[in-house]
């Protein structure tokens, strides 16, 4: 018993998900609302599973999974955002019919499959985990059978997860095949022997990086993002920005220390083109929008592109602020998405376009502020919590003496400010349009009071213990 | 004490979403009274004497931020200067804000914290976060309660201020990493290498040139200003524009002298277009408001002046003209405010002969005319004096040209009040508007009696800031520019000879 002790979290997961299914199989429909809280409750107590043996076991299964810290943060971060997303599709999809159970189920496989990313030490593993969340994910994507763009969403998120996964496999293949071992470590010892990395290792890790950049939707793998992220329902899109989205970034983290460590330099300039690409486009191509799912959709580009400009110093103090931007940066989306979900006309149905929000300040003003914190926090300005992680990944580039990726990086946050702003300018600025519907419900108003509290000023008061998990998780990898 | 001073009016911002028009507007003039009487409070107990920094707290948040705080003089003046204004900027509020007067009371002040807190910061990246902080409820201010193209200001105030910033951040970001400390009493003493240093210096300037605003970065100023509402041209000009002068002479002088000293050219350069190429320009607006933002830029440019010659007078020079231009500009544009209440245009072509009905207006509207042009018993004469002796010190090229700001300045403001106030009504509406009224005189008396006091009795507030002055000294001297124009020996000709000669000849 005590060798599975450090995948308690994952045991539970997945017996819950079982239970689940069965639950949802003999109670139909009407079972929706007791599965979600049920799927959320399971949701809390894996995360509280995650303390003892499942973040200091160390390395298991014989090199196949690694029970650190620096897992246990992404498995926390991932569990409290899919959880965010059962509740918020909870009060979303009980006005049409076809809320049934199996999304709860599915939310919860998809963060089996994160979890198994996020510490994964071994090509295998990494590959089972990525596609147990990337075939759960495109379920998810196309879960409105009855909506069109939803279909579309799930369709064109599965022919282009496939190709990724394909170049994914590929570059595998590529890896073992040269190193001779599926383990990272042997890997890193593999390209530790050569010194300069022969062309065939140097295809595998382009190969194998270019999936990961797909999971991540960073530029130029990002063209399905915008797409998927409108198609897909309001609440899946918000787990699609969070979890899925956490557990690629972070088992591309652990790829490029772990296994590719002693080729810092080859893929380092794979990792600055991205940051740079993904910054500069999610931030101009955010421009001309005019549904905030898909603007949403390249903010998370954007910040994609922070998030790598931290992984691209290589450094444990570059590992130490991906996690921390990671963290913030998933209360501020789900915080985001969260708003987004009470955008409804009087009839109550789903309203998506920007102009929509035109004088919310005057109509609803608490909500208005909310998505006001939410837009300046994503664009760093400070005194916004925001501000904090990006200051500590242009930090760690600087410590790494990539002075030029955070200058240019930094000018990226200007261009990318223009649309932000523009948000809180329709809200505040303009007439009022027709308002919202008023929505009931306490829980998801609760969640966004919380996440629009955590990224004000007060998050300042965070630092200090968030910092010192962070980098004691980042330090578990090197 | 500054942590409540910072604290309160962000507390207060806070209550006033919960109230009515009324209620809010009564907290927010309270709470800035308080904050106005820390700030006596605060000059009192400061000690000139006493430690660089008083009043420090510090409380480390972890993770390379900490809550420090402390005051020297120069930033006290400032404090000072801050709190002075914003109960009268709430007053100038009083009824010409009617529309969402919670939202817009939280708005000023919050502004109010994150100014002081500016001041105040002594943690590299808490300065910046009040540094920018500032950005979001001017930026709603202008945007919201703004003229006819307040969206377009909001947008351009925000994207080029916040533009000048960050190549700001990333310079902290390496001095913090190559001196290992966040703390800016620390950095203050810090050399860093001389080559790394012009780079500093230039991603400082960027952020603090457009923040003074100097010429060519100035355009987003006159925009904002003519768009803002009264109150807010008065927080901007009065101090928003003071936190790029504050941050020459907090961090690019002190921290990086050698840097410093290699672009004071640039800067006299700059600073001698601004001077005479804004005041020509001032020379032609048509809309009063326009018009003193474009001397905003003007008398700014003598603060550069005084602040880039590094020698004592120039930079107690350019600390009162800070201090000056803040109470004058800011009394200019309630001045503005005053008669837009009534006749709601700022054309200077629809006014004329207020001298006539509006006796009172006229009078203090003359007094801060001429502090602003520079005479002297008035503030404005007082710094800008001291930062041309500085200048001339230093260059007396420079000194000339600065010079020629006085001449100009004169030429507008004169000829902006001679098109209002002389004459006779160009208008019916101009001729039948009432004098102040007691709500006005209460708002503009103070600022008169401020200008006159700085003016009759400047020692008080220099003060406060001589000893820091003397630091900022320490560390800028040995690379101060020589400047041309210092008294030499001369060759002493053979003067007995020539005196024997004379006698000789006397002789015969």
């Amino acid at each position: 018993m005590n060798q599975f002790a450090p995948i308690l979290p994952e045991i539970i997961l997945t017996v819950g998900a079982i239970v689940l299914m069965m639950v949802a199989a003999f109670g139909g429909r009407r079972s929706g609302g007791l599965v979600s809280w049920a799927a959320v409750a399971v949701l809390i107590l894996a995360t509280v599973a995650l303390k003892g043996a499942p973040s200091n076991a160390g390395v298991i299964f014989g090199g196949l999974v690694s029970a650190d810290l620096f897992g246990s943060f992404g498995k926390g971060v991932i569990f409290i955002a899919s959880a965010v997303a059962i509740i918020a599709a909870h009060g979303w999809f009980e006005r049409d019919a076809e809320h049934g159970p199996e999304y709860s189920v599915l939310v919860l496989l998809t963060a089996l499959g994160g979890a198994v990313m996020v510490s994964a030490t071994s090509l295998i593993t990494l590959y089972i985990g990525l596609e147990l969340l990337s075939l759960s994910s495109y379920v998810l994507a196309s879960y409105r059978r009855s909506d069109e763009r939803s279909a579309e969403a799930g369709l064109k998120y599965f022919v282009l997860g496939a190709l990724a996964s394909g170049i994914l496999l590929y570059g595998i293949s590529l890896l073992y095949g040269f190193t001779g071992t599926m383990n990272f470590p042997g890997i890193a010892a593999a390209f530790g022997r050569e010194g300069v990395p022969s062309i065939g290792l140097l295809f595998g890790l382009v190969f194998v990086l270019a999936g990961v950049a797909f999971k991540v939707s960073a530029v130029p793998f990002h063209m399905w993002t915008p797409d998927v992220y409108e198609g897909a329902p309001t609440p899946v899109t918000a787990f699609f920005a969070s979890a899925p989205k956490v557990a690629a970034m972070l088992l591309g983290v652990r790829l490029c220390i772990d296994a590719l460590g002693p080729a810092t330099d080859a893929w380092r300039q794979i990792v600055i083109f991205a940051a740079l690409a993904s910054v500069f486009l999610g931030a101009v191509a955010a421009y001309g929008q005019t549904n905030i799912k898909r603007l949403l959709a390249y903010s998370s580009i954007n910040n994609v592109g922070f998030v790598l400009v931290g992984l691209a110093a290589g450094t444990p103090e570059g590992v130490s602020s991906v996690l921390f931007y990671l963290a913030v940066y998933v209360v501020m989306t789900l915080g985001a998405f969260l708003c987004v979900l009470w955008m409804r006309d009087e009839n109550g149905q789903p309203v998506e376009d920007i102009a929509a929000l035109s004088g919310l300040s005057q109509t609803r003003p608490g909500f208005a502020a909310a998505l006001a914190v939410f837009m300046f926090s994503l664009a760093g300005i400070p005194p916004l919590f925001g501000f904090w992680p990006k200051l500590l990944v242009f930090r760690a580039a600087v410590d790494a003496g990539l002075i030029a990726l955070a200058v240019a990086a930094i000018i990226g946050t200007v261009v990318g400010a223009y649309y932000y702003l523009r948000i809180v300018k329709v809200m505040y600025f303009d007439d009022a349009a027709t308002p919202f519907a008023r929505v009931r419900q306490p829980v998801q108003g609760a969640l966004i009071f919380l996440a629009a509290i955590a990224v004000s000023p007060l998050g300042y008061l965070l630092i200090g213990p968030l910092q010192a998990i962070s980098d004691k998780a980042a330090g578990s990898i090197f | 004490m500054l942590s409540i001073l910072i604290a309160l009016p962000l507390l207060a911002g806070l209550a006033c979403l919960f109230v009515k028009a009324n209620g809010a507007r009564w907290i927010a003039l309270i709470a800035t009274l308080i904050d106005l009487a820390i700030g006596v409070y605060l000059w009192g107990a400061y000690d000139p004497a006493g430690a660089q920094w008083q009043f420090v707290e510090n409380v480390p948040l972890g993770g390379g931020i900490a809550w420090a705080l402390g005051i020297d003089g120069i930033a006290m003046v400032l404090i000072m200067l801050s709190v002075f204004l914003m109960p009268i900027c709430i007053g100038a509020s009083w009824r010409a804000i009617d529309k969402r007067v919670p939202e817009y009371m939280a708005a000023f002040l919050l502004m109010e914290a994150l100014m002081l807190g500016v001041f105040a910061a002594q943690d590299l990246f808490l300065f910046y976060v009040f540094f920018e902080g500032g950005l979001i409820p001017m930026y709603l201010i202008i945007g919201i309660w703004g003229g006819v193209e307040r969206i377009k200001a909001s947008y351009k105030f925000f994207l080029y201020t916040l533009f000048g910033s960050v190549l700001m951040l990333i310079a902290m970001i390496y001095m913090v990493v190559d001196a290992g400390t966040t703390s800016i009493p620390a950095l203050m003493a810090h050399d860093f290498p001389v080559d790394v240093q012009k780079w500093l210096w230039l991603a400082f300037f960027a952020s603090f040139a457009v923040k003074m605003p100097m010429w060519p970065v100035h355009t987003w100023l006159p925009d904002a200003h003519v768009q803002a509402p009264t109150a807010g041209s008065v927080i901007l000009a009065g101090v928003l524009l003071k936190m790029g002068g504050y941050g020459f002479i907090r961090f690019s002088l002190p921290m990086f002298p050698e840097g410093s000293a290699m672009f004071v050219p640039l800067v006299f350069i700059l600073s001698g277009i601004a001077v005479v190429y804004t005041s020509l320009v001032a020379l032609v607006q048509r809309d009063m408001k326009k018009l003193i933002a474009y001397s905003s830029v003007a008398h700014m440019a003598f603060v550069t002046f005084g602040l880039f010659a590094m020698n004592r007078q120039g930079l107690e020079g350019a600390m009162i003209v800070m201090l000056s231009h803040g109470l004058v500009s800011g009394a200019l544009f309630l001045c503005v405010g005053v008669i837009y209440d009534r006749l709601h245009t700022r054309e200077i072509a629809q006014y004329g002969g207020l001298s006539n009905n509006m006796p009172g207006y006229a009078l203090l509207f003359m007094l801060f005319t001429m502090a602003s042009v520079g005479l002297p018993g008035t503030s404005g004469f007082v710094g800008e004096f001291l930062s041309l002796v500085g200048t001339y010190e230093a260059s007396s090229w420079a000194a000339i040209v600065a010079t020629t700001g006085i001449i100009l300045g004169a030429a507008y403001m004169l000829y902006l009040y001679w098109r209002i106030a002389f004459g006779i009504a160009r208008t019916e509406g101009a001729a039948a508007m009432k004098d102040l009224d007691m709500r006005e005189w209460w708002l503009l008396a103070p600022i008169a009696a401020g200008v006159l006091w700085m003016g009759v009795y400047p020692e008080s507030f220099l003060r406060p800031i001589r000893a820091d002055i003397g630091r900022v000294l320490e560390r800028v001297e040995r690379t101060a520019p020589q400047g041309d124009a210092h008294l030499t020996k001369g060759k002493p000709q053979a003067a007995a000879a020539h005196g024997a000669e004379h006698g000789a000849e006397a002789a015969h």
